[in-house]
């Protein structure tokens, strides 16, 4: 295909106009508020709703809410999440949230920030939170593992609190 | 048996015309019961042979009727009788249908339990009608009322009849505002169940399956009203050697094994269809093992051999598997003690070359009759060909009336056949022996079995020119062979076994290997090839034929015939 040029006018073809045109632009951009930021000394403030690092997090009575379903371990698309089960021993601290993780595994580098893992979660104990610069100097160390997870996850309460509810409930029929 | 077949099969059955959804169907009178034996055919049992599924809990083929649950209630509709016993015709000449109605309320629907009313002739069954549908979900809705809903912790999950139902019959929002029954939860009845009484629905199959098929009359229902629930009678526990079949059995989450609880969820589990190699009745089940782990052995139906349960020691009998003495190196040692890790293709060389040098009539092979059919066929075209002296060795145990067998070697009647070992096995070990003694016997190949159990001592191994020894675990024979080959565990491998009664099944692979461990009639196959020149087939299926064209027992039986369920020769 032959594309028709059009010749430039005697005006552009003085060529001094249009340098000093450009200049302007440059001048004028001396004077305006910076918009650069001093990453990483400095970092963005993310939305409501951002999608960084997903983390664990517990309850306000500091028991962790993961019940170890594997949900989330199914639902992951690039496998990243690897629950150990606890196993048959009856762990009496957990009272009657009988099941909790032995161990959970979230492989950063392969996690894709979906988010699939917090809207499959039953128990609303993962949430992907703010964190979106993740670093580490081996693969090892972008595993990270439950203690960690729930380091970085913190607390966050839901409204329906049906494990305490529950309990209320069998402790009123005791004597039935 | 033969005969009796042929008897039933030409004598008419006789039948019952019934409509169901419409549809005129022929359905045989009687159907055999939970005990085989013939009954009016049910409702639930006509739907099934013309492939239409009727939700239920409490029924099960193998199980006596309890009729319960209420989840199989269907409308029915009966023709129309005069007051001279015929039937009241329509206009156009059908019969006329009349549908049960509530008598307080005749605009609804009187449905009837399909696990517990037999058919009867003109019946129209509506499975699928708008009433049918209605008392469903209202049973359903009954039965979720007490629910805990928790299944994010419940074992069930992913083969819950409740959750099942729930989704194609249930509501998406609970319309009860009370309070729920909480009932008593981590209840241990025993040492292998731990009940969580709050899921149970009370459908009874558990006490049913215990009181009828075990005869064990352990369990019942104790309270009444709101609180009833499933409990052992007062100072005895529910210990019997079945008990893990009542939680297959359980449509929901409440009976929970101690082995399986809260180890993985079902979903994520692959499935082997195998055999159990705990005794000689050679129960047929299923593997679940996820990423090369086991974790659990359950039952699959096979009416031949062990309907659709198995024994407790069994189904837990599959964690040595895993265990960390597995031999997963191929070892030569030499009598120095030196000893070095080679590749199998070094091994197969080297091993070939020594026993090449063995003389005929000097060596003995002692096999196990835990390997699998072309394993010992492989291994008696190897003791052919040295004229050597072979026998397997007995392990004998408790038997009861229903599953367990005294005879606790899978194979037995597989070694037999094959003319490895004899109709008393064993009874060649003591000649073995002495020909060590006396030097007569120089060359000793031992597969899949420890040489020590029958007093093969270091002295003897002392006097031996060559110790091979094949093996799944590791043992002192073991540690003193001059060729170590690892043997791959029946859940690592393909082939067949003859059980107790003379039935050929087969068995597939659940996981791999670990370390350099292998198939061992892959690594048979190589030897024999070696050392006799003869070609076995390189697949197993291919094996199979051979052994079986050439072995008159197995009646020229062919891999594919022995589908999931096996094949019965004549032992």
């Amino acid at each position: 295909m032959k594309i028709k040029r059009t010749p430039l006018t005697w005006f552009e073809k003085l060529y001094i106009p249009t340098l000093i045109s450009g200049f302007k632009v440059t001048v004028s951009h001396l004077f305006r508020k910076k918009v650069t930021m001093q990453y990483p000394e400095e970092k963005w403030t993310v939305p409501e709703g951002y999608r960084g690092a997903p983390y664990l997090v517990k309850d306000s009575k500091d028991r962790t809410k993961c019940v170890s379903c594997q949900l989330c371990e199914f639902v992951c698309p690039p496998k990243a999440i690897k629950i150990t089960p606890p196993g048959p021993e009856v762990n009496a601290a957990r009272g009657n949230i009988e099941k909790e993780p032995k161990e959970f595994e979230i492989n950063m580098l392969r996690c894709i920030f979906c988010g699939y893992c917090q809207e499959v979660c039953p128990e609303e104990a993962i949430f992907l939170q703010k964190d979106y610069s993740l670093t580490g100097e081996s693969r090892e160390e972008m595993i990270y593992n439950k203690t960690k997870l729930l380091e970085l996850g913190g607390v966050r309460d839901s409204d329906v609190k049906k494990w305490d509810k529950k309990a209320e409930d069998a402790a009123a029929q005791s004597g039935h | 048996m033969a005969t009796e077949t042929t008897k039933a099969e030409s004598k008419p059955v006789e039948t019952v015309t019934v409509k169901v959804d419409g549809v005129t169907v022929e359905v045989p009178k009687t159907t055999p019961d939970w005990q085989g034996n013939p009954v009016p055919t049910t409702i639930l049992q006509a739907c099934k042979q013309v492939g239409k599924e009727i939700p239920h809990y409490c029924y099960h083929p193998k199980l006596p009727v309890s009729g319960n649950c209420r989840m199989c209630l269907v409308e029915i509709g009966m023709p129309a009788m005069g007051r001279d016993r015929k039937p009241i015709l329509n206009e156009d000449g059908t019969p006329k249908i009349q549908k049960g109605v509530l008598p307080y309320d005749p605009s609804l629907p009187r449905g009837a339990i399909a696990c517990a009313t037999p058919v009867a002739p003109n019946m129209e069954i509506h499975t699928h009608s708008d009433n049918t549908k209605m008392m469903r979900e209202a049973v359903l809705e009954s039965l979720l009322i007490n629910h805990p809903l928790d299944c994010p912790i419940c074992d069930q999950a992913g083969e819950c009849k409740l959750q099942e139902y729930s989704m194609e019959h249930g509501q998406a929002k609970s319309q009860f505002a009370e309070t729920k029954v909480a009932k008593p939860k981590q209840v241990d009845l025993g040492p292998r169940i731990m009940l969580d009484a709050e899921r149970c629905v009370l459908c009874t199959r558990c006490i049913r399956f215990s009181r009828d098929i075990v005869n064990d009359d352990a369990l019942g229902i104790v309270e009444r009203g709101s609180y009833n629930s499933i409990a052992t009678f007062p100072g005895s526990r529910f210990e019997n050697n079945y008990t893990l079949n009542t939680v297959d059995i359980c449509p929901v989450g409440a009976l929970t094994s101690k082995d399986f609880r809260f180890q993985m969820r079902v979903w994520f589990m692959k499935e082997a269809k195998s055999i159990c190699t705990s005794c000689s009745t050679g129960c047929n089940i299923v593997v679940g093992s996820r990423e090369n782990k086991v974790y659990r052995y359950e039952p699959r139906d096979n009416d031949a051999v062990n309907a659709c349960w198995m024994c407790d020691e069994g189904r837990l009998n599959y964690k040595w598997v895993n265990r960390e003495d597995r031999l997963t190196d191929c070892i030569i040692r030499e009598r120095d003690g030196n000893q070095r890790k080679v590749e199998w293709p070094t091994l197969i060389k080297e091993l070939s070359e020594r026993l090449a040098k063995a003389e005929p009539g000097s060596v003995a092979i002692i096999a196990s009759a835990r390997a699998s059919n072309e394993e010992l066929y492989l291994i008696k075209l190897l003791a052919d060909h040295f004229q050597a002296i072979t026998d397997c060795i007995p392990r004998q145990g408790e038997s009861d009336n229903f599953l367990v067998q005294a005879d606790k070697n899978p194979n037995s009647n597989g070694a037999r056949v094959l003319g490895v070992a004899f109709s008393e096995m064993g009874i060649q070990i003591a000649r073995i022996d002495e020909g060590i003694e006396s030097g007569k016997i120089k060359t000793l190949l031992s597969f899949g079995e420890n040489i020590t159990r029958v007093g093969i001592d270091d002295a003897m191994i002392g006097k031996l020119d060559l110790l091979v020894v094949s093996d799944i675990l590791g043992s002192h024979a073991a540690d003193k062979a001059d060729f170590v080959l690892p043997g791959a565990a029946h859940l690592e491998k393909r082939g067949s076994f003859v059980n107790g009664k003379g039935r050929v099944q087969k068995f597939q692979k659940a996981i791999e290997a670990p370390g350099n461990a292998r198939a061992d009639w892959e690594w048979l196959r190589e030897l024999v090839i070696k050392i006799t020149g003869k070609q076995p087939a390189d697949n197993l299926p291919g094996l199979f034929n051979e052994m079986s064209a050439s072995v008159s027992a197995f009646n020229g039986v062919q891999w594919k015939d022995l589908g999931d369920l096996g094949v019965d020769i004549n032992i």
